[in-house]
């Protein structure tokens, strides 16, 4: 499980040149639609079309203002529903996978087999499949179309609450339990001041997973939302594409508009992918 | 996937423990279990139930017909088994699966061992570069490739064009596969990079240092020795490389804006959708869930099987 360094080669490897090629041709493969996106975004309207492809434009700053002012500002409502679903949804879903997980790697008790199985299983269950039932509840409960109809279905995440379990079991050492035990601490408080804060890199690793999983998310708001104020950015920019088709005005603001959700969002995972341990995803299949 | 026995700790104790621990273990599984049971468990139950039902129109005649349901069996099945929407739906996904999963696989496992060779440069710079799609939604995704592949925003196409040979028809049969799985392959191949990588990593350094004094290629120590240690981690990206697959939706359902060759029921999940919301039809939607869940959880069950068998080996 560990990743720290150690020799791999003897003495100073020979350059590869082919393998180096390869690296950089993926590389570049990867990063050209992202370059693309913002050389776009830099075109008016009228250049989009009459342009080559990878020639800047002149029409960056009116491209940002123009859909900035789109339905009054209807953009910032997507950025911040994004931020709220991907945001909020996450934190969530992170702490009730980290207090799952941890209860079932760390405590035995009667029911705990059940709960443990029926949540392997529900790993298997595509949640796609599950949002036009999940709709027709949220109908019977009165909230389909709140932005509460999208939120709460993402906070379970049997694979989130897997991956705590095996990160609980392998990083919160049960002789440190039982010591705070013998100091009269009580099962929340060790739980709050020693379980958790071994499992912080599990839970960024989790918390990174739910969030970008929820940002990608487009069928289940699809469904539950017909007021696109409360549409998140897959949606919204999905709309503007969709009527682009007979308006091509509304091509340059989506355009504009992934060029400016792709940001965020990039430098995210960038920062965070530092700090989270995927050998725990591939170790959870070794079990 | 797992041992439970691994993690019982002696009889004695655990017996104390419960006794002490009292509530605590509960009530921190308890939020988790709630959402499970109200947003997996009942949504479950509720289309199996569902989909053993029609609506019929109540004969009161008149303008205001109410619609009742009415017990059917499996008749939603069979209709859903014979629908060709659905049919063709799933060999939609099976072609675009057989293009878009090898080379998602290959491509992430070759550049995750190239990394991992010692004498390859430009880590530093390509692994990040290669992981960057993992944070552009499909949608934004299937947006970006859907102006490249456009004959009149394509870079290649107007390549093509100024050499007299006409625009590359991207967005129509049978090249709109190939466009799919190039979406998908783009999207994920970091991913599934970076998982492969990081179980490579996790190789002990002896086991490769005594191979390569016995005078194997780096080649030879990355077939004989790097893949068959990570197929755990192979496995892994398989499983998630399936699930996407069967539930491919919004790449297609995005570049429906820009093609018309992707029709309005290309995959399973954009039929549940027409039977759910635009024909009214829930109970075959549901019906339709059900099996497109089905198809998963077995597809699911052989990709573990056969791993399985090939590590008891």
């Amino acid at each position: 499980m560990t990743t720290t360094s150690y020799p791999r080669s003897r003495g100073r490897a020979p350059f590869r040149p082919g393998g180096t090629l390869i690296l950089i041709a993926g590389a570049i493969y990867c990063l050209v639609p992202v370059a693309w996106v913002f050389i776009a975004a830099s075109k008016a309207p009228n250049e989009l079309f009459s342009t080559f492809t990878f020639a800047p434009g002149s029409g960056l700053i009116s491209n940002i203002k123009d859909l900035f002012a789109y339905q009054d500002g209807q953009y910032w409502y997507w950025v911040g529903n994004s931020a709220l679903y991907s945001g909020v949804g996450a934190v969530l879903s992170t702490l009730v996978s980290a207090m799952a997980g941890y209860s079932l790697a760390k405590y035995t008790y009667r029911l705990r087999g059940v709960l443990f199985y029926s949540f392997l299983v529900g790993i298997l269950i595509p949640g796609i499949t599950l949002a036009v039932p999940q709709y027709l509840l949220m109908s019977k409960l009165g909230l389909a179309g709140s932005q509460l109809s999208v939120l709460l279905p993402v906070i379970i995440s049997p694979f989130g609450i897997y991956l705590s379990y095996v990160f609980a079991r392998s990083a919160v050492p049960s002789e440190t339990m039982e010591a705070a035990r013998l100091d009269g601490a009580s099962e929340f408080k060790i739980f709050r001041s020693i379980g958790m804060p071994l499992m912080v890199p599990g839970l960024i690793t989790v918390f990174l997973l739910t969030f970008v999983g929820i940002w990608n998310n487009f069928l289940l708001p699809f469904i539950m939302l017909s007021d696109q104020d409360k549409y998140p950015l897959t949606l919204g920019l999905y709309t503007l594409l969709a009527k682009g088709s007979g308006e091509p005005a509304l091509y340059s603001l989506a355009i504009t508009g992934a060029a400016l959700s792709v940001i965020p969002l990039v430098a995210l995972v960038m920062v965070l992918q530092r700090y989270w341990r995927v050998d725990l995803v591939s170790g959870a299949v070794k079990g | 996937m797992t041992t439970v026995a691994q993690t019982a700790p002696p009889k004695t104790r655990r017996r104390r423990s419960v006794q002490n621990h009292g509530s605590a273990p509960y009530w921190l599984i308890a939020p988790a279990f709630i959402l499970f049971l109200a947003f997996m468990v009942i949504p479950i139950i509720y289309t199996v139930w569902l989909s053993m039902f029609a609506y019929r129109v109540d004969s009161g005649g008149g303008i205001l017909a109410k619609r009742v349901l009415s017990f059917v069996g499996f008749g939603n099945y069979k209709a859903v088994m014979s629908d060709s929407a659905y049919a063709t739906g799933l060999l939609h996904v099976l072609l675009y699966g057989i293009v878009a999963v090898p080379i998602l696989l290959g491509l992430a496992l070759i550049f995750a061992l190239l990394l991992d060779t010692v004498g390859v440069r430009s880590g530093g710079f390509s692994r990040p570069a290669i992981f960057i799609p993992y944070a552009i939604p499909g949608v934004v995704a299937a947006l970006l490739w859907g102006f490249l592949y456009l004959p009149s925003t394509s870079p290649i196409s107007s390549i093509t064009e100024a050499l007299g040979w006409g625009t590359v028809p991207f967005l129509n049969l049978p090249w709109i596969y190939g466009s799919l799985a190039n979406i998908a392959v783009w999207g994920g191949v970091g991913f599934n990079m970076i998982i492969i990588y990081t179980a490579l990593r996790s190789i002990p350094g002896e086991v490769l240092e005594s191979a390569r004094l016995d005078g194997a290629s780096e080649v030879q120590v990355a077939l004989r020795i790097k893949i068959p240690m990570v197929i755990p981690a192979i496995v892994l990206t398989s499983f998630f490389a399936l699930i996407g697959t069967l539930q491919l939706y919004n790449e297609p359902q995005t570049l429906r804006t820009m093609s018309s060759a992707i029709s309005p029921t290309w995959v399973p999940l954009m039929t549940i959708y027409r039977d759910a919301f635009m024909t009214d039809n829930l109970p075959r939607a549901a019906a339709a869930s059900v099996l497109l869940a089905l198809i998963t959880v077995i597809a699911s069950v052989i990709v573990m099987a056969i791993a399985r068998r090939r590590s008891a080996k």
